[in-house]
């Protein structure tokens, strides 16, 4: 049985880290709120530039000199996975989560014989996969000490991407991160970058028939060229948002459910310290009464 | 009354402008161009310049936008800028750094191409500057 003295100090300790919990959770909210803004800022773009992408790639349906960002290599051999996590831990399963889809399909894929190269972007998804995957890693980017992303911190990320691609290093490219959708709700997602997928190319096609009375200017050939590559930079930079949004809203409820905890914590052991406590006078008085019945 | 459209002017960070407009004039790559209601669906490339944008209540929207596209279909005009202010928070030191900016890349640059790519926009941005100086 502890000493009275243990459990003070056992419930100081639990006080202090509920204190921490509780201010980080406050911080998070604060993170939260920004990061959510922008990440829903950012929505519109990268939606219209889909948009316009499809209508674009639907004239150049089974044409052979399609851009080969849109098309991909026309193998699969060799893949990249892009995988954003934070750079931060404390954030409740946020970061392993993301690291276990990557992981399962890097494992799928060297199942099936193919080459794995890993590009991480923060230092959680480094640390995570570096004992499985530490020779598959290639490159490894850290967005320490960003206040607020902009799009010119990303673009290095897309720039490496593109460079890769235009050296034949890769054939697709899958780009790993959560996407935010509530505080409590992060849902870990795989997009494929390169080649471009474009689901709803057909569908578009099929409704608009005033496609092909689209001009161009300069040329089509051309604006495919532009807008593809800006295409991925703008995708990274939006699953990096709706990272940053997805971990303040993982370290939030973490660190909210952390410091319940605490609270129950420090209810219990204060319990045990009151009992104690009464045992103790009750002790005393036991003493000094048959102490004074001797006499 | 002129018919109006969808305008919608959007940046990476977020969306600037979404409104019914009369009258829009775009900074296209090959010239300046003004687009009404009921345009015929074009897309171009922009080139660093002032997107202007006359709503319905006679209201003007300026923005200098940094290159970026401009989608202009049945349903109304996309433009997609890489980078957007709106001219209220434009001033010549904003210019002079987006020129250093520019400089920089060309000095970088490491291939012909690229290089030529930079000083267009070099060249494009001191005309910029010129065009606000003698405003």
């Amino acid at each position: 049985m502890a000493s009275l003295k243990d459990l003070k100090n056992r419930i100081a300790s639990v006080k202090a880290t509920q204190k921490i919990t509780k201010a980080m959770q406050m911080v998070a909210a604060a993170k939260l709120r920004r990061a959510q803004e922008a990440a829903e800022a950012s929505r519109p773009y990268a939606k219209r530039m889909g948009a316009v992408l499809s209508n674009l790639a639907a004239g150049f349906e089974g044409q052979d000199d399609a851009p080969k960002l849109m098309t991909g290599t026309g193998q699969d051999q060799s893949h990249l996975l892009l995988v954003c996590t934070a750079e931060r831990g404390l954030c409740g399963g946020f970061n392993s989560s993301i690291a276990k889809l990557a992981r399962a399909h890097a494992n799928k894929l060297l199942a099936e014989g193919k080459d794995v190269k890993i590009i991480t972007v923060g230092k959680k998804g480094f640390d995570a996969l570096k004992s499985d995957f530490g020779q598959h890693i290639i490159e490894k980017i850290e967005l320490r000490g960003l206040k607020n992303i902009e799009f010119n911190d990303t673009k290095a990320v897309g720039d490496l991407v593109l460079k890769m691609f235009e050296d034949e290093k890769f054939d697709v490219c899958t780009l790993f991160y959560a996407q935010f959708q509530s505080v409590i709700s992060q849902v870990p997602t795989a997009k494929q970058l390169i080649p471009a997928s474009l689901e709803t190319v057909s569908e578009q096609a099929a409704g608009e028939a005033d496609n092909a009375l689209y001009e161009y200017e300069p040329g089509e050939q051309e604006i495919l060229e532009t807008l593809l590559p800006r295409n991925i930079r703008v995708q990274i930079y939006s699953a990096i948002l709706e990272n940053a949004a997805s971990e303040q809203g993982a370290r939030m409820s973490a660190m909210d459910s952390a410091t319940r905890n605490a609270g129950e914590m420090i209810d219990k052991l204060t319990l045990s310290y009151n009992r104690q406590r009464q045992a103790q006078i009750t002790k005393e008085l036991i003493e000094i009464i048959s102490g004074a019945e001797a006499l | 009354m002129a018919e109006s459209f969808q305008f919608e002017l959007v940046s990476p960070e977020r969306l600037l402008l979404e409104a019914q407009v009369v009258s829009a004039v775009l900074p296209g790559a090959e010239g300046e161009f003004g687009v009404g209601a009921g345009h015929s669906p074009f897309l171009s490339t922009m080139r660093p310049g002032v997107v202007k944008a006359t709503s319905d209540n006679g209201e003007v929207h300026e923005y200098f936008v940094r290159g970026g596209f401009a989608d202009v279909s049945a349903t109304g005009v996309t433009v997609l800028a890489e980078q957007a202010i709106p001219m209220g928070d434009l001033n010549a030191d904003f210019i002079d750094q987006q020129i250093k900016d520019a400089e920089e890349d060309v000095a970088d640059a490491k291939d012909d191409e690229t290089r030529q790519k930079a000083s267009l926009i070099l060249s494009q941005l001191e005309e910029m500057k010129q065009a606000i100086a003698s405003a």
